[in-house]
Parts: C-alpha cells; structure tokens; sequence
C-alpha cells in the first residue's frame, strides 16, 4: 500500500526532523520558494486536481486563484478543527507526520503570497497541538520558517491557534470568527473568504490533509499525483473507518477504491459475524446508505470517490465511514446525530436552532418508543422544513441521516410506533 | 451620482439606488417582508431567516454577456433551488423577487412555527401585547396551529433584571440579537452578548453596573418581542389603552421627539396619567432613538407630588397682588428665567418687561449664546448628513453625559468619514470615536482653541472642511469662560469659507431645552447677578437660584418683593412672597428651539393640573392687569406675533411646524417588526429659524483662574443623571444619581491627601463647607477637583477649594 | 492577577496576532489553568487586556466546550459517547465507569478529584471506548479503555493526590 500522508507507518520517528529531512524533506518546499513562481504553483496545484478533503472536495488550486492581487496581506489558514463525528484522520498525519504538514501548509502560503499562516487545531486535540508549536519552532530554528528562507526574499510564519471544543467552528467562517477572538457562529456569504476574511483580507482556508499532499505534488508534479485516484477525484485520500468493523483506523487509499476493498479487504469485515446493514460515508452529516442482500454487491462495488458515492444518495464528504451492522436500528442511530447536531448548533439561525431542538425531542421520543401517531412523518417534515433555510450547512446536515433513515429504513420506524 | 437598479418585486417595478437591500426596496413600494433580525439602523446579519424570499436572476450568456431570451422575448430567469433571505441581498438588475408566493409564504410560516417551539406564547400577560411583532407577523404569517408539543418547550428564567432600568425575560427571546448589535454598532457600548449557544443561547451582561449604558431603553424598542421591557412601563398599562401625545423632551437642549402615552386610570381619580414616553422619529434630530434620561425622567417630575397649584380665587388673587407689586416698581423689576420656558412663555415675558421698561435675564452659567444665533445652524442643518470632508469641533463638553443622542450622532458621523475633534480636559466616552483628541489643562480652553488653525494636520481639516460644525460645552467654565469660549469657537467660523454655509454653524451644548430660544429673542445671562438683584423687585420663572448658591438666595432675601411662577415646589419658591403655579410642559401646548435651532412643537397630553396655568397665559393675566395687552388665550396666536415680530421667527407658524415629509427608514404604523415600537412622526418635524445678524462684538475680560501650590482648582462639570428638579423626582434613577453624586479626583492626589475611593471628604467652598463623597478618575490632572453641578456644592465658576477628608471618615 | 502570574505566556500570545481580540482564547485557557475554571475577576482583566468590554469575553467563554464558568473536580474525565464510540459500547462503558465510581454523568466525587462528563466525538474513534481527563488548559488521552483500566487510572490519581 503507498502512502503519501501516512509516510510515518513506513518510515520510523519521521516525526523527527532529522529523519525527515533524510527522507526529503523540505526540498519541495525549497523547490517551490526557489523555482517556482507563485503563479506557477496555483496553475500546478490546478492541474493536479487536488479537492479539498476537509469535506466539501472543492477543487484546491481553483480556490486559490479566487485572492484578489490588489487587497493585501494575504492570509492561509489551515482548518485542522477535525470534529465530524467519525473523522480522525488530520489528527494522524499531524501526530505522524506533522513536518509534511507543515511543509504543506508553508507551500501554500508561498503560493498565495501570505507571509503569515494560522493552524487552528481544535481544542480536544491539546497535545498535538503541542507538538506542531515544536515542530514549528524547530523549523525556524533550522530555517525552514522565517525571513529569507532559502537565501530569497521570502518571509514565511506559521502560528498556531488552538479552539476550545465547537464542531461549528470546522465551518470555515466560524473558524475566521473564532480565530478572531469571538463566537464561533458562522459569517454571511458573500463575501467569500477568499476575498473578505481573516482580519477582513484575503484567506485561503483548507483541510490539513488536503495540505499534506502538496509537498507530493510539488516533488512529482501534476502528473505524478494523478497516477492515483479517478479522473475526477484524483490522488490518495486517507478514509476513517469507525463502527462495526473489524480493524477500524485510517486507510490511505486511491480515490475511487471500492467500498469492498476498504471494508473486507483492508477493515477485516463486520465482527461477530453481523452483516452490514448501514453506511454514513462522510460521518454524522451523511445521508445513510442501506445495505441489504439486494443492494449488497451494488454497494460495496461503488467506487470512493465524489460522485459515485453521490450516485448512492450520499456523499463521500470528508471519507469519515462509519460502518453500522444489523443489530441497530436507525431511530437509535439518528438520535445520536440529531443529539450530536442539537449541541453544536451555534444558534444563530432559527430553522437550526430549534430545529435540531425539535427534532431531538422527536428522535427521543420515537427511540424510547413514546412516539405518537403520525411523529415519523412530523420528524420527516420538520427535517425538511430545517433544510436549505440556514445560514450555513449544519443545519442541513443535520438533517442528512434523519430524512435517509426514515425513507430507507421504514421498518425500523414502523417497529417503535406500534409500540 | 449612485446607480439606479430595476427590478420587480411580486410584479410591482421597483427602482431603486444600487446597494439596496431587496427587503428595503420592498418596504419602498409598501410590500411587507416579515422581518426579525434585520433593522433598517443596523447591518444586515441573515440571523432568523424570517425574510424568504423566491429570487430569479437573468441569465446571461457566457460568450456574448447579454441576457438569455425566452420565445415571448422576455430575459430568462433562474430560480436558486433555495428561498433566499431578502434581508442580506442586495437589489440586481433584472431581478425578479416573489415574496407572496406558496413555496415563500411556506418558508416564512415554518421559520414562525420554529420560533414559536421555544417561545412560551404568555401574551396574555406580557407587556409587549398588542405591540408586539411576533405576535402581529404569527396573525399574518404565522400557521394556524403548532405541531410541537407545548410541554416540550424550552423553558428558561423569566424577570432577570439586566439593571435598575431594562428586565429581560430569557423565554421570550428569539435571538435575533437587536439588543446586542445596537449596543455594540450604534451605541458603542458592547455591554450585552449572548451566553451559551445552540437553543441554549441567552442575552446575559457582566457590566457593572448591569446593563451600564444611557441608551437601554432603545432595546426595549427594537426587541421583536417581549423579551426586554423597562422597569418604568413593565405590568403598568396594555399598548392598547393608550393614547398618544405628541411632545419634545425637556431635559437637554437636543429636542427629541416623543410620543407620551397617556390613560385615565383609578390612581388619579379617573383622571389621564402619563404611562411612558417613546422616541418618536425626526430623522433630523433624534432618528427613532432617545436617551434613558429623556425616556425615564423625562416626564416624571411633571406628575411629582410637589407639583405647585392654587385654588382658583387665590391664584387670581396672586396675580393681581402680583401685578400690583410689578405696576409700584415699574423699571425696578427684574426678571429672570430659566432655559425651560416655551417660546411664547419668553415672547411674553420680554414684552411685559419692555413695557414696563425693566430688565429681563436669561438664567444660565452658560453665555456667549449671542454668537450661536449670528453663527448657529439654519435651516437644511441635519448632523445626520455629515460625513467625509466634514468636521466636527467639540470644546469643553461631555456630549454622553450632557446630550446623549448628539453623542450617538457624533459618533455616527465619525464612522460615516466626517473628521471629529474632541478637546476636553479630560476623558469623555466619546474620546475612541473621535479622529483627534486634544486634551488641555482647566483654564487653557481658550488658547486651546486659539491655537487649533496652528496644528498642522487639526488646523487643515478644520481649515478645508465642507461643513464646519462646533459644539462648546460648560465643561469646567461659568459664565465669563463660556463666554469668551463661544467667540473664539465663533472666530473659526466667522472667516471660514464654509462659515456662511447653513450646515455648518455654532452649537451651544445648553442645560435646558429652550435656551436658545430664550436667546433668539434676544434674552441674555446677567453678568452679576447678586448685584443686580440686591434690593428690587424680582420675578422669577422657571429657575432656582436660591437652591443653585447660597450667595443668590441671601440677595434674594434683600428683594422688595419676590415673585416666582414654576410648578414644582424649590428654594427659591420657599422663598416667595408670591408664588405663582405653572402648567407642566405636558399640560399645554408651545415650542422649544433646540440648540440646533429647529422650532418644534409640543402638544398637550394631558389636562393642566387644576389650579396651574401655562406661563405664557399667567403672564398674560398679570400684563393685563397692570393695563397691558398680551395674547394669553392661545399659544398658537403668540407664534403668530413672534413670527411677525422677531425675525429668525419669520414665516414660521404652527401650521407649519406641523408639517412632515416622508422619512426613512419607515416605522411605527402597523409594521413594527421592521424598525420596532419607536412611533412615527405625523404631527411635525419642525423648522430650522434663519440666522440673525451679527451681534456687536462685545469685550470680553476673561482670564481663568489658575491653581496655586497649596490649594485646589476646582470646576464644575455636568452629569447625565443629578439631583436637579427635573430627575431627582425619579425613584427608578435614584442608584444613577447616586452613583454620579461625588467630587472627582485624580487617584494619585487624592491619595496624597488620604482620600480613597468611595470614602468622604469635606469641600469649602467661599467658607462654606460641604460634605461630598470622593470619586477617582485618572484622565484628570492633579490640580483640579470635579465638582458636579445640581448635587449641592453650589459652584457656578471656577474656583479655589480646600478639600480634606472629613471627620468622621478619619475617626472611622 | 494573570499578568503576573504568566507574564511570559502573555508575551508571546500577544505577539501571535496583529489584532489584540484574537489573543481571547488563549488568554482563557492561562485563566482557567489559574483556577481550574474562569471566574469573572479574570475575565474583567482579560477584557481590560483586550480593550473589551467583559460582556464580550464572557460571551466567549459561554460558546465554547472546554471553557468552565463553574468549579468541579480537579479532572474532568470527558467520555465520547457519540455514534462511532457507541457503537463501540462507548455507552455501557459510561454506565459501568459512573457505577464503578459511584456518580452520576455531571458530578463529581467527594474528594472533588474527579467529575465525569459525557462528550461529543473526539476524533479517536477508532480507540473505542476512550476519554479524555481535562485539567485546566491540559488535555490527556486515554484510548482503548476498559472499566478496570480506567479504575486503576483513577486510583493513581486519587495516590498522587495524598
Ligand atoms: C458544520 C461544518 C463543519 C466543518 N468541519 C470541518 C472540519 O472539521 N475540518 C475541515 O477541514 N473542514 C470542515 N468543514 C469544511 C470547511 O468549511 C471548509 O470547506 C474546508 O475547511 C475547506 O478546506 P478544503 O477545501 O481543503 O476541504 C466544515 C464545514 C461545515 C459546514
Ligand atoms: S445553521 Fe446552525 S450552525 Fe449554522 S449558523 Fe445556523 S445555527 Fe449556526
Ligand atoms: S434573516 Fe432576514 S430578517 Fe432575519
């Protein structure tokens, strides 16, 4: 298996810079400060067919080209808030690999022409904040940040910003208001960071991973990194496998690997010999596949990547699967999320506010078996009523597995209204 | 020249300027988008997603840029898959916006629905009912029955006093975040926020004290709901039994428009009670807001207790042993009378004192107000307009504390580019909105002045402004200071390019409402006044020198005879040997000039207490009584004569002042989820009077008083809140007054002189000795002491005190 | 009292950001490693700091997880019941953990050691069940647990106390 983010499991304490620096380390970037013409970089990263892996797969170097050249300084701000239930994979490749992350985010700022670049990394993940800020003083130490780096012109800094435990501050205007120093609660767009945002200028926000891979596509340019994944969602892409499965963790695989092969050949299957009943490729936001004998092959041969996954009526997201096998249901699934949602609503538009609100008091009571008649359809219609009425996307998420459980699950609703 | 955008709105063409946002260009055409979080004062947020709206666009082809066709020619319109929020967009050419269709009306009625699953729906027993946005927009917008189950509610703490003035109930709240975005955006006090988050989410305040800003009465205005109401007017009558005055507020001279609310009720006898006073809208003046002191104090006083009043056959008999004494004493009368007469009261007053050939005074320690009639603003003057290119002088003044709303209009026109210079001798909260900040010694105000043209970067913005406006304040001065301050400030306008244009003039920063009235026709301060008053007959109205210094009610004491008209008992009534009850400004009708000098009027709201008269007819009545005609029957005919007598006046009628044109935003009438409770204007946005000519440039000896090594400088500063007639009669203010009611010191001098925060001193002032509390302030410099004005130290100039720590204190 | 206290720490925060506001967040987390939780005498410094009004910091900390307005215990052991970990038996875990140590989700022992909280994921989801022990600004994993494990986590931690 090749791994481009998750070098660290081939390559021993990569972690520290020495054994990075043996193992190549830094050379994209000096190769991009040296060489390369930030414009040269974008058109690369472009060609390359990078999308962002922090969940929307919004091409990379196409959102780079959205910075105006006339409003400066220009801000990168790596979104490293990782907090979709189901999602634990930045938190690998910055514990294993922190200095091609780094290196990765240092590119990017060179690319878009910002000397000064924030990583905000989400509050639980404390100590691995830790280490990035020593990682990131080593680095200056050895001159890999800073001023004049590599003898150029070029004035590089990365400054760390540690959240205190809000999923919405994954979203990334939240993030700009938070690392801003107030709520987290979500701006109106437009306009658009990349025009209006950190400290009111023009900021590129991406996904830790989606960061990672730049040093590959530096080193191998566009062509090399297109070796793997599909036409349209190419390179390698690390999926998290959580749930009801035999060995959950991190795969670093080619977009458009099947559901087969993550789940049996490299998760091990469904333990206790259960059945898959249920998917949530893209964590708690995702509409829920079903998984039954009739749609079993027709599942697992669906290719990983943005569309195919889209063809099954969800999406792939940030490659958060969850694996549910046949001995849970759904009310009790949806609960959760619903559960999940309520509390990191930020509050600030009503249809989310009280809509998770309201639809946690009917997940409840349909879970707990006191629904009354006709709250399957109330539930169903207030998640519709939530829907595409926010001010930004969690509310519509959170609706997700509520409307695909109770379409693609009806027994399992059946079952609590009888009771 | 801004660009004029066409579009339809449910098929009404609209055209309007570029930048509008869709929700306003509806309101333009009277279509109503149901709106919570937006407010036309405040910027957009999208928060409450009531405002749905269906929006097409033109298509526009790729290659050529124009409009994509249909068959019938008409430009092919694209529908996003989403309702949009017609708060946050902005007018495009072309559009196409449907807000009175199924699928947007469906959006607004579940926005609603949702609202209402946490609102506890108790309008039977909340004050808001009847006035209540969400209450009204449910009637129209609302579904007819909710699917969520009453005993799922949200349920949270209700009456959580956010301070003295404003209680929040946690229920009723939506979140729309008004409240906090107008302390934050407008008043600049970000002293509310929200606590928690999610369904969680609260409005909570750290301040101390709670809820500490002068404008927190505006947020029980724009809260959609009866979340915020005010201690003043919460559980004390329904919206709907009220009836509306029409009045201007007494208690500073910027002359926000109101609307008083009255009803009979059993506590006076079946007879009207003012219930409480709301902002009603002049764009010109006060917009739609008004400061806690004009909404809280504003009227109180005129229903105090010790309001004055006389059987009918003893007041005759006042008036004519009144009329008596004024006819034996003839040009030895003086008169003299505060700020807080009408127009017609003053116009009265100079003709009888002119006929009797006596000497009439405006009482005031503010003068120089000649200048701000020859050099004041006139008509088309809106401190709204200004902006860049714009400048704005403030000399000696603490616009928070001495007239709230121009505070928030300064700040205002600072945010909008206009140049704000602020010189004061210490910090005033509206120091981190002015451009520049010049901060002088007490005593330095004139040379300070003199000097700006000198300043490079200051001397050119005052040197090239358009508009040139300056408001001189009383801070720290008396009379002769003022004075010599209002021709300097004068001198900047008088060679000034821009000097001459109507929007630019002098501003003077009165105590009372119609100080510039009184000097428009021609009224002044009495230079000495203990000596001029020594042995005469005096008159006096509308004023309480005796309670004000006791210097003035020992020369009072000296009067031939004493007479004083004013409605509430003072010292200086007590002591009167005639005293003559006055109708409340409530109580009858008139005008005030404000110091901008725009004429507006104020009407009745309730009947004058019995046994009082308006001022202008008791004049009147004495006048003929001693054989002199004057119009006492109504006060619309003084305006007549006034207008035809005093020049600025000419032209000017109460026809006219009653006249209104449209202003914007829109608000009162029925759509009060849009711009909130505050009442619209329909009875008169009054008349800005012309400039008069130039006064005779009078000489002026003024040298301030310095401090010397041993002993202490004292000034007199004013207070928003202090113990003068017209608010110490306000239970609600008592912590606010209290608060204000010391003498302040720099720490590090007070320190010297063992005096601590909080703890108490003795001030002796000419030998008299007062005790006072001791307030520290560190922008201050160590010489002086802040004595606040109307708290008992009567210090009417400058002055050099002796302060120690009192007795008791060092006992303790 | 923070300044100080920390007044290292407080250098080098303020020199992160070119607006002084952002500094909020990590000043936060110096308070609370102060006193274990954020008190209003701290914020009223933080916003004096800042140039805020305290209105603006305490809004701040109400938003957040992991700021604490309220005391509790010394470790605040922060269990992810959310749907990966639950489907791990994240939830058995937690009823058996709070019987084990005989409290309820939300409170906290007698000797005020520890108080135990039911949280949102983690990100660890693939070490079910697991928590974290929050203590001031510290953060500790403790992945793959099981009720014996953890019970002897606990009693380390009452030993070094004594
Ligand atoms: C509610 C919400 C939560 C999000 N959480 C994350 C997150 O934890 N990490 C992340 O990288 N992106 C998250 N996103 C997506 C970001 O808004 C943003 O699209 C992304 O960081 C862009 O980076 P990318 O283009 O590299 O993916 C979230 C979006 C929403 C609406
Ligand atoms: S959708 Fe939810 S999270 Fe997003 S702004 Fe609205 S309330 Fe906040
Ligand atoms: S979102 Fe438009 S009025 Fe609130």
């Amino acid at each position: 298996m090749t791994h481009i983010l998750l070098r660290h499991r081939d390559i021993p304490d990569l972690k520290n810079i020495e054994v990075y620096k043996q193992n190549g380390g830094f050379e994209s970037l000096k190769k991009a400060v040296t060489s390369l013409q930030p414009k040269q970089l974008v058109e690369n990263v472009k060609a390359s067919g990078l999308r962002g892996r922090g969940g929307a797969g919004f091409p990379t170097g196409v959102k780079w080209s959205f910075l105006p050249d006339n409003i400066w300084p220009h801000y990168v701000v790596c979104n490293a808030d990782e907090s979709e239930p189901g999602t634990f994979k930045d938190r690998e490749i910055m514990e294993g690999n922190p200095y091609q992350f780094l290196e990765g985010v240092a590119i990017s700022c060179f690319a878009v022409g910002a000397a000064e670049g924030y990583i905000y990394v989400r509050g639980e993940y404390a100590p691995i904040a830790q280490q990035i800020e020593a990682c990131i003083s080593e680095m200056e130490k050895q001159g890999y940040l800073g001023d004049k780096l590599f003898g150029t012109e070029t004035s590089l800094r990365l400054k760390l910003h540690l959240g205190a435990g809000a999923y919405i501050c994954g979203e990334e205007t939240a993030l700009l208001e938070s690392l801003e120093g107030k709520r987290g609660m979500p701006r109106l767009r437009p306009p658009f960071p990349a025009v209006v945002g950190l400290y009111g200028k023009p900021t590129v926000i991406n996904n830790v991973e989606t960061l990672s891979n730049l040093p590959y596509i530096v080193e191998h340019g566009p062509a090399g990194f297109r070796q793997f994944g599909t036409e349209k969602s190419p390179g390698l892409k690390v999926f998290s496998l959580s749930g009801n499965i035999e060995r959950p963790g991190n795969y670093e695989l080619p977009l458009g690997t099947t559901f087969r092969e993550l789940i049996f050949t490299h998760g091990g299957g469904i333990p206790n010999g259960r059945k898959v009943r249920a998917i949530m490729p893209a964590g708690a936001s995702s509409s829920i596949i079903r998984v039954d004998d009739e749609t079993f092959d027709k599942v697992m041969d669906t290719p990983l990547d943005y569309e195919s996954v889209q063809s099954l009526g969800s999406m792939l997201g940030s490659a958060s699967v969850i694996i549910i096998d046949d001995t849970r249901s759904m009310d009790w699934v949806i609960n959760k999320t619903i559960h999940f949602f309520k509390h990191e609503s930020c509050g600030k538009c009503t249809p989310c506010r009280d809509g998770t609100f309201w639809m946690e008091h009917l997940t409840t009571r349909i879970h707990n078996g006191q629904a009354r008649p006709g709250d399957v359809q109330l539930l169903d219609s207030v998640a519709a009523q939530v829907y595409g009425k926010c001010l930004c996307a969690l509310g519509d998420f959170s609706t997700m597995a509520v409307r695909s459980a109770i379409e693609r699950f009806p027994e399992d609703f059946e079952k609590v209204i009888g009771s | 020249m801004t660009k004029i955008i066409n579009l339809k709105i449910n098929g009404k063409s609209v055209s309007v300027p570029e930048g509008t946002l869709v929700v306003n260009a509806a309101k333009m055409v009277g279509i109503d988008i149901p709106v919570f979080c937006y407010h036309p004062k405040m910027e957009p947020v999208g928060m409450c997603r009531q405002c749905l709206v269906e929006i097409g666009r033109p298509m526009i082809d790729r290659a050529s840029g124009q409009p994509v066709l249909e068959e019938n020619g008409q430009p092919k319109l694209l529908f996003g898959p989403k309702l949009e929020t017609s708060c946050t967009t902005p007018v495009s050419e072309g559009m196409f916006v449907i807000s009175d269709s199924e699928k947007a009306h469906a959006g607004q009625k579940e926005i609603l629905e949702m609202l209402l699953t946490s609102h506890p729906l108790d309008c039977p027993i909340c004050d808001k009912g009847g006035e209540c946005p969400l209450q009204n927009l449910t009637m129209r917008f609302g579904p007819k029955e909710s699917h969520f189950l009453f005993n799922e509610k949200h349920h949270n703490e209700k009456n959580v006093p956010l301070g003295d003035l404003i209680v929040l109930d946690r229920e009723r709240c939506i979140q729309c975040a008004r409240c906090i975005r107008f302390q934050d955006a407008l008043a600049g006090q970000a002293v509310l926020g929200f606590y928690q988050r999610g369904r969680d989410t609260d409005i909570v305040t750290y301040s101390d004290p709670g809820f500490d800003s002068i404008f927190s009465g505006n947020t029980t205005d724009i809260c959609p709901v009866g979340a915020l109401t005010t201690t003043d007017f919460r559980f004390k009558a329904r919206p709907w039994e009220l009836n509306q005055a029409a009045s201007i507020c007494s208690q500073c001279a910027v002359g926000c428009n109101t609307t008083l609310n009255v009803r009979r009720e059993a506590s006076s006898g079946g007879g009207y009670v003012i219930k409480r006073a709301m902002p009603r809208q002049n764009e010109q003046v006060n917009e739609i807001w008004m400061c806690d002191k004009g909404r809280f104090a504003g009227y109180h006083y005129t229903q105090a207790q010790s309001r004055l009043h006389l059987a009918d056959d003893a007041l005759e008999a006042a008036l004519s042993l009144a009329a008596a004494k004024l006819s034996a004493a003839g040009a030895e009368t003086v008169f003299l009378a505060g700020g807080r007469l009408a127009n017609e009261d003053f116009y009265n007053l100079k003709q009888l004192a002119a006929k009797l050939g006596a000497k009439a005074y405006l009482y005031t320690q503010h003068g120089g107000g000649g200048y701000t009639s020859a050099y004041g603003l006139s008509a088309g003057s809106n401190l709204g307009d200004l902006g860049p290119g714009d400048t704005v002088l403030v000399v000696a003044s603490d616009l928070y504390n001495e007239a709230p709303l121009w505070h928030l209009r300064l700040k205002a026109a600072a945010e909008r580019g206009a140049t704000v210079l602020l010189a004061n001798a210490r910090a005033t909260k509206l120091d981190e909105f002015a451009t520049f900040v010049i901060r002088y010694a007490y005593g330095d105000e004139i040379e300070t002045v003199r000097a700006l043209l000198g300043k490079e970067k200051i001397g050119e913005t005052i040197k090239n402004a358009n508009r040139l406006v300056i408001f001189y304040g009383s801070d720290g001065l008396g009379l002769a200071g003022t004075t010599a301050l209002a021709e300097a400030c004068a001198d900047l306008l008088k060679e000034h390019p821009a000097g001459q244009a109507s929007a630019s003039g002098l501003v003077g920063v009165w105590s009372t409402p119609n100080q510039q009235g009184a000097l428009e026709m021609g009224f002044g301060p009495c230079p000495d006044l203990a000596a001029e008053i020594t042995g005469k007959t005096v008159y006096i109205l509308a004023a309480d020198p005796a309670g004000d210094d006791p210097a003035l009610a020992e020369a009072l004491k000296t009067a031939k005879a004493l007479i004083v008209q004013d409605i509430l008992e003072t010292e200086t009534t007590k002591l009167a040997n005639i005293v003559l009850p006055a109708a409340a400004y409530t109580e009858r009708e008139g005008t005030y000039t404000n110091a901008e000098r725009r004429v507006q009027r104020f009407y009745p709201a309730i009947p004058a207490r019995p046994g009082t008269k308006p001022d202008f007819t008791l004049l009147a009545e004495i006048a003929q009584k001693c054989a002199i005609e004057l119009e006492g029957r109504s006060a619309l005919l003084v305006m007549n004569q006034i207008a035809a007598a005093q020049p600025a006046f000419s032209g000017i009628s109460y026809a006219k002042l009653a006249e209104v044109t449209a202003q914007w935003p829109i608000i009162g009438r029925s759509d009060m989820y849009y711009g909130g409770t505050g009442y619209q204007n329909k009875q008169g946005l009054g008349l800005t009077l012309a400039r008069t000519e130039k006064p005779a440039p009078v000489e002026i000896q003024y040298s301030a008083l310095r401090a010397k090594e041993d002993e202490w400088f004292a000034v007199p500063i004013t207070k928003l809140y202090d113990n003068g007639n017209t608010v110490a009669p306000v239970e609600l203010l008592k912590g606010h007054i209290e608060r204000f009611n010391g003498i302040v010191l720099n720490p590090a001098t007070a320190f010297k002189f063992g005096l601590e925060n909080g703890g108490q001193a003795e001030v002796s002032l000419n030998g008299v000795s007062y005790p006072a509390k001791v307030l520290l302030d560190e922008s201050i410099s160590t010489a002086v002491v802040l004595i606040p004005r109307s708290f008992g130290i009567p210090i009417r100039e400058p002055a050099a005190v002796r302060v120690t720590a009192s007795k008791k204190a060092q006992e303790a | 009292m923070l300044a100080e206290k920390y007044p290292e720490e407080i250098k080098a925060i303020f020199a992160k950001y070119p607006v002084k506001r952002s500094a909020v967040m990590p000043l936060l987390y110096l308070a609370q490693r102060a006193q274990g939780y954020i008190q209003k005498d701290s914020m009223q410094e933080i916003a004096q700091m800042l140039e805020l009004d305290v209105t603006e910091v305490a809004a701040v900390v109400g938003f957040y997880n992991m700021y604490h307005d309220e005391k509790a215990g010394k470790y605040r052991m922060q269990v992810c019941t959310d749907l990966p970990c639950a489907l791990r038996g994240a939830d058995e875990f937690l009823a058996q953990l709070c019987e084990q140590i005989g409290i309820k989700v939300g409170e906290t022992t007698p000797d005020g050691l520890i108080t135990i909280e039911e949280v949102k994921c983690l990100g660890g989801c693939n070490h079910a069940p697991l928590f974290q022990i929050q203590e001031g600004d510290q953060v500790a994993f403790h992945e793959n647990m099981t009720v014996d494990k953890t019970m002897e986590l606990v009693a380390a931690l009452r030993k070094a106390q004594e």
